[in-house]
Order: structure tokens, then sequence, then C-alpha cells
């Protein structure tokens, strides 16, 4: 049975060829650096919690997200600051909120929450449909007509940002910010930006942006820990922010300086080669059992047909006898 | 249905068994209703924090390393010649068919929106994820299944021609089956390795694609043992005497396998505890939960195995086998759920409802019913009259 030996050595070799291939190709794209990327500084000092910002991405994002009063479960309206006394998290009904952190011996501190779009994303790398993506501008952005609904971005994303309607049942989908990717495009600036009232918001290159965070804190050292979060956090975020407390107080984990998205990519490639090594030490092992008179297929399948088989099971039938005469059986 | 046993035990106990299967089966069938009408939120507690819950990890993870048997068996029964495990091949070959069918049907469930899941294989392929390469496996692996069992099928059908073709595919069919199915389990465990910040160190590592592929040969063989141990009290009608007398062989050659494995995979785990520094872990309550698993569901059974192999005690390596999938099921468990979100507040941790049990069990129960009638049909724990001649 050499020549199917060979076969099964030849397609699985292809197989394993043409997919290390196409791995390679993906993760070289998102290697790629995006220095022109823009982003968003927010300065936790000067933020006072006046949820303008949730207001305006409400507004500028009307046709995708209810206002409160028509969530699900009701929620009070924007200027009712009330809400900041109880932690929220983005969901299918908002991209972004604020939270406000009790901070003994100081007033408290503000901390917005939304998308980071991460410069690589642990979200995209994930998705096997490539339905989120990066954009070389910077914002993460998503293709709902193309999401299955897997869930997997959630699984990956450091920062427990992509959510979903699971009460949904005919179009479930991600839901998560987009840095305002179609009004950027027109020369404007994000929603949540454009109406905040204290600058506490500031939208610009990423490169820049870590400058004048820089400056800030050259500035003023008294006033912010020395720590931009987002300058390197899974390989740099779109979103950096400056805090006057430790920034895991404000629910800011330490998630490590490499993008996830790196840590599967050489796994990726790892498994086309595995595939084709594998083929080759298997069939070895093949030859070898074979040679010392283990031939299992033909002991126990066909090689002992009997009866009406005999007449029909022709080609096996010799070759097994052959073989078993080899093997001195 | 499954009403068709052969060796009786008395009325009363087949109407109760009976009653609790219609039971099963009907509030199974109400839930599917239920999820397919109100969306995934009706019947799971997932969470944007949790997004992946019991399903993922009983149906899917679980599902899938216990169906390693069939790769397991086949690569040592065709590729390294190993005979004594013959005897199961085919039982091993269609656990594995109806373990990753109905991970499939499982898939219809937990996506959302399940008629796209062909999407990445013909519309948009994601080849950075994953999950990709696992959604690549279990279709290619699907059809390489189903080619290992058409030669049962075949004898069942009475064509012996397709037979005796289907024959000879057999080898090049078991070392693809076995590549495919190595990629797969490993790629289960490279799932989790994006999330670094997600999963507490003890059960993070960059090799847990090892850790699975490893685990899932043992949790393969020894699911094979229980499979056996549970078709012989309770299939025996469906199965020949030479059968049942080359299992017991088979039995002591899934254990001394399931042994060396589970030694293997040991050493590893404590050396992955040791080079990232991991030793002050242990003290702590999850450390105790990380020694539980590898204590209680690996190093105890590979004990008994061992054991049981050397005496030739079939029923000590059955207990063992038994232990050993518990074992690789709170692994599962642990690296899914339990280690996952570790540093989250326990109001904000996952815990599953009663339905999502529900549906799993429901999923469980049909492919029982599906397993029984495949063997009470096709030669799968018999030999084919027309060609069972002894070698």
């Amino acid at each position: 049975m050499n020549r199917r030996k060979f076969l099964s050595l030849a397609s699985a070799g292809i197989a394993a060829a043409a997919s290390s291939v196409s791995v390679r190709a993906a993760s070289a794209d998102a290697a790629k650096g995006h220095p022109e990327a823009v982003g968003v500084l927010h300065d936790s000092t000067l933020c006072i919690g006046c949820r303008s910002c949730e207001a305006a991405c409400q507004s500028v994002n009307s046709a995708i997200l209810p206002k409160p009063e028509n969530y699900r479960v009701p929620e009070k309206p924007f200027y009712d600051r009330s809400v900041l006394a109880a932690k929220r998290q983005t969901d299918f009904q908002r991209f972004t909120v604020v939270n406000r952190y009790a901070v003994d011996g100081r007033r408290p501190v503000h901390r917005k929450f939304q998308c980071n779009h991460c410069v690589e994303p642990a979200c995209a790398s994930a998705c096997f449909v490539k339905a989120l993506y990066k954009t070389p501008g910077g914002p993460v952005l998503y293709r709902s007509e193309l999401c299955v609904g897997c869930r997997y971005c959630m699984v990956a994303c450091p920062f427990f940002v992509p959510a979903y309607d699971y009460d949904n049942a005919w179009n479930p989908l991600i839901y998560k910010c987009t840095m305002c990717a179609p009004r950027v495009a027109d020369g404007q600036l994000p929603g949540c930006v454009s109406r905040c009232p204290e600058q506490a918001l500031i939208f610009g290159k990423r490169s820049e942006l870590i400058k004048i965070a820089q400056a800030r804190i050259k500035e003023s050292p008294e006033k912010y820990v020395q720590h931009i979060y987002g300058e390197h956090e899974v390989g740099g975020t779109c979103w950096l922010y400056l805090s006057p407390v430790p920034h895991n107080i404000l629910d800011q984990p330490e998630v490590g300086d490499v993008s996830p998205s790196r840590l599967t990519s050489g796994i990726l490639e790892t498994a086309g080669m595995a595939a084709g090594i594998l083929s080759v030490l298997l069939g070895a092992a093949c030859f070898v059992s074979r040679r010392r008179g283990n031939d299992a297929v033909n002991e126990c399948g066909g090689g002992t047909e009997t009866g009406a088989a005999r007449d029909t099971g022709g080609e096996t039938h010799k070759e097994a006898s052959e073989d078993n005469k080899e093997g001195g059986q | 249905m499954i009403s068709g046993r052969a060796s009786g035990q008395g009325l009363k106990g087949h109407m109760i068994r009976n009653g609790v299967i219609f039971f099963i089966l009907l509030v199974g069938l109400g839930l599917t209703l239920l999820r397919f009408t109100g969306g995934i939120g009706s019947v799971t507690y997932l969470s944007n924090k949790t997004p992946w819950g019991f399903w993922m990890a009983f149906d899917l993870l679980c599902g899938i390393a216990v169906s390693a048997g069939g790769f397991a068996v086949a690569t040592a029964c065709y590729v390294f010649g190993l005979r004594h495990f013959h005897v199961y091949v085919r039982a091993a070959l269609t656990t594995a068919f109806l373990g990753y069918f109905f991970e499939v049907i499982a898939l219809l469930y937990e996506v959302g929106q399940p008629w796209r899941l062909v999407y990445p294989f013909f519309w948009s392929q994601g080849t950075s994820s994953v999950l990709f390469l696992v959604g690549l496996c279990v279709a290619l692996y699907l059809i390489v299944l189903s080619g290992e069992l058409l030669p049962a099928l075949f004898e069942w059908l009475g064509w012996s021609k397709g037979r005796a073709k289907a024959v000879g595919w057999t080898l090049p069919l078991a070392v693809i089956g076995a590549v495919i199915a190595v990629i797969h389990q490993s790629s289960l465990g490279s799932l989790y390795v994006i999330v670094p910040s997600k999963l507490h160190p003890l059960w993070y590592s960059q090799f847990m694609p090892l850790f699975f592929l490893l685990s899932s040969v043992f949790a393969g063989l020894s699911m094979v043992v229980v499979e056996g141990a549970l078709a012989h009290r309770f299939m025996r009608g469906y199965m020949d005497d030479r059968h049942a007398r080359d299992a017991g062989r088979a039995v002591l050659a899934c254990g001394r396998g399931a042994s060396f494995f589970m030694f293997g995979y040991l050493v590893i785990r404590c050396i992955e505890v040791a080079a990232a520094g991991n030793w002050h872990y242990l003290s702590s309550g999850y450390g105790a939960w990380f020694l539980l698993e590898l204590a209680g569901g690996v190093a105890l059974p590979a004990f008994m195995y061992f054991i049981g192999a050397r005496g030739g005690r079939q029923r000590l390596v059955q207990t063992a086998a038994i232990i050993a999938v518990f074992g690789v099921v709170l692994n599962r468990f642990n690296v899914s759920l339990v280690a996952f979100n570790y540093n989250l507040p326990s109001a904000e941790r996952y815990f599953p409802s009663w339905m999502e049990i529900a549906i799993s069990v429901f999923l469980v129960t049909l492919l029982i019913i599906a397993y029984r009638n495949i063997c009470a049909r096709m030669p799968i724990l018999r030999t084919h009259g027309n060609y069972g001649g002894e070698a």
C-alpha cells in the first residue's frame, strides 16, 4: 500500500503548507505599525463626572443606541449624576460610561470607559470572520453583517469591552465604541470629545497625545502618577489615560505590555508546520510497524474477508495476502 | 428507541428509565424552543464579562477531549500496529464521530447567529484566529471520521464493493485523522493563550496547547474504557463473544497507555509551575484547587492505571478510568470557568443557569440514543458475519 501511504502524506503536507502560508500573511498584516493613528487622552484630574460625554455618545450614535429611558431596564437620564454612586459597565445600549472612584483624602476621581482601540487588538486577531478589524487611522471597527456571534472577541479583550446583545434571538451583535470613525473621517471630533466641557478629553495623533501627557506629568508631578495608561499596555492603545491615583484603583488592570494577538500568532504558524512534521513521523511509524509484521489493517479488516465479500474485494485482498507473506505470517 | 435493550432488568426499571429519558427530551425540546425564540440570554447566565460558560466548558472542551479516544485508539492500532486496541477501534471512532457531530449541534445553541457558521469557511476567513483553526479542524475531522466509519456502514448495508474500497483507505485516513485531531486538541488549549491577564497563572501557560493535547489522549483512552464497561453492561446484546473476550486485554492496554501519558502530563505541568515561578501560588485557595486537580484527577488515576495494568486487574483500571475522565473534566472547567476571570469580584463571576445544564444533558442523551441505535444496527461492537474471519 505504498501508493496510498504516499497519497496520505502528500495531501496532509499540502494542506499544512497551504495553511501556514495564509497564516503568515495574516500575522504580517497585524504586525504593521500605524504611525498616523489617532486617539484620545483622558485626563482624570480634569474630569468632573458630568456625563456629557455619555449623552453626546448616545446622540451621535442614536441610530444604534437607545436613550436611557428606552433601555430594556430603563435608566436615569444623562443629566442625573446619582448613577455615579454605582459602578456601571458599557453594554449593548451604551458605548461609554463614566464611573466615580472614592479615594481616601482627595476628591473622587472619575474614569471614562469605552473601547481603548488597541494598536494590535486582541479582538480583531481573535475574530474568525474578520468582522472586527483595525484601521490604520486608529479605530477598531466592526462589520456586523459578518458576525457569527462566537464571542471570542469578548473572551480575548483584556478590558472587557465588546458587549453582546444576549436577549436578541434574530440579530444579536457585538456593541462597542467606534471612536466615531465616520465623524473623524469627516474632520469632526468624536462625539464624547466634542461635548467635554472641561477639556478632560483631547483628540489627536496618538504620538502627539503621548507627548502632551508626558509634558503634563513633568510639569506637575505632584498631580499625577508617573504612568500613562495605554502607552505600553497590551502593546499600546489609542486611548490614553492620566490619573492622580494608581490606575488599578480605576479598574485599569495590569495587562502586561505584550499584545495578546502576538501570543497566538506564533502558535498558528507552528500549527501548519506541526501538521507536516506529524504526517511524516506517523507515516514512518506506519512503515516501521508494518515491516515488523504488525499489520493491523489487513489482519483485522480487509485481509480476512470471507464469503460474498471475497469475490469483489479483489485488490485489497490480493495486496493483503502478499503483505502477509512478506511479514512471515 | 433506547428501549431496545437486550438483557432484561425487569419491566419496572425499564419504564422508569424510559420515563426519565422522555422527561429529559421534553425539557430539552422546550428549552431549545426558548433558546431560538428568546435568544441566548433567555436560557443562560452569560454576561459581557463571561461570554463563554457551561456549554463551552462541557459540550466543547470536555466533549472533544473525551472524543480523543477515536484518534488515540486508531493511531495505536493502525499506525503503531498495537493490535490489542483493535477491538475498540470502531467503538472509539463512533464515539468520536458522535462527539464531534454533537459539538456542531451544541455550537448551534452557543453562537449568536448559527446560520452564519459557514461564514469562516466560505465568506471571510479570519486566519489569524485560533478559533478559525478549531473550526477548520472540526469540519475536516468530521469528514475523516465519516470515512473511517464507512466500512462499518457498508457492512451494515451489505455493499461489499464499497466496503473493500473503504477498507483500503484505512491507513491513510488513520494518519490524516491523527494529524487533524492532534492539531485540533491542542488548538483548544491555544484558545486560552490569548487571555494572560484573565486566567489564573497556575493554569495559564504558553504551553496550554500541549497540556490539552496530552490530557486529551488519556481522556480519550479513559472514556473508551468507561464506555466499554457501560456497553458491556447495557449493550451486551449488540456485542459478540469475540469482542467481549478481546475487550479485557484492550482495557489493560488502554490503562497502560493512559498511565504513560498521565505521568508525562504530570511532569510537564510541574515543569511549567517551576519555569513560570508559580510555586508561591500553591499556598493560596486556587493553589489547593490546582493540587486537587493534579493529585486527585491525574496522579491518583495514573497510579491506579499503572498498578491495574501491571497486575491485570480490569476492575481497578475501569475505576481509574472513571476518575481520570472526571479529572480531565475538572481541568477543562478550571481553565474555562473556575480560574477564568479569577481577579473579578465574586458578584461579577459566572455561575451556570439550570437551563444551560439541562440543554447539555439533553444533547448528551441524544448522543447516547444515537450511539445505541448505531451499535444496534452496524457492526461496531461485533464482527459482521461476512467479514468475520479470525486473524
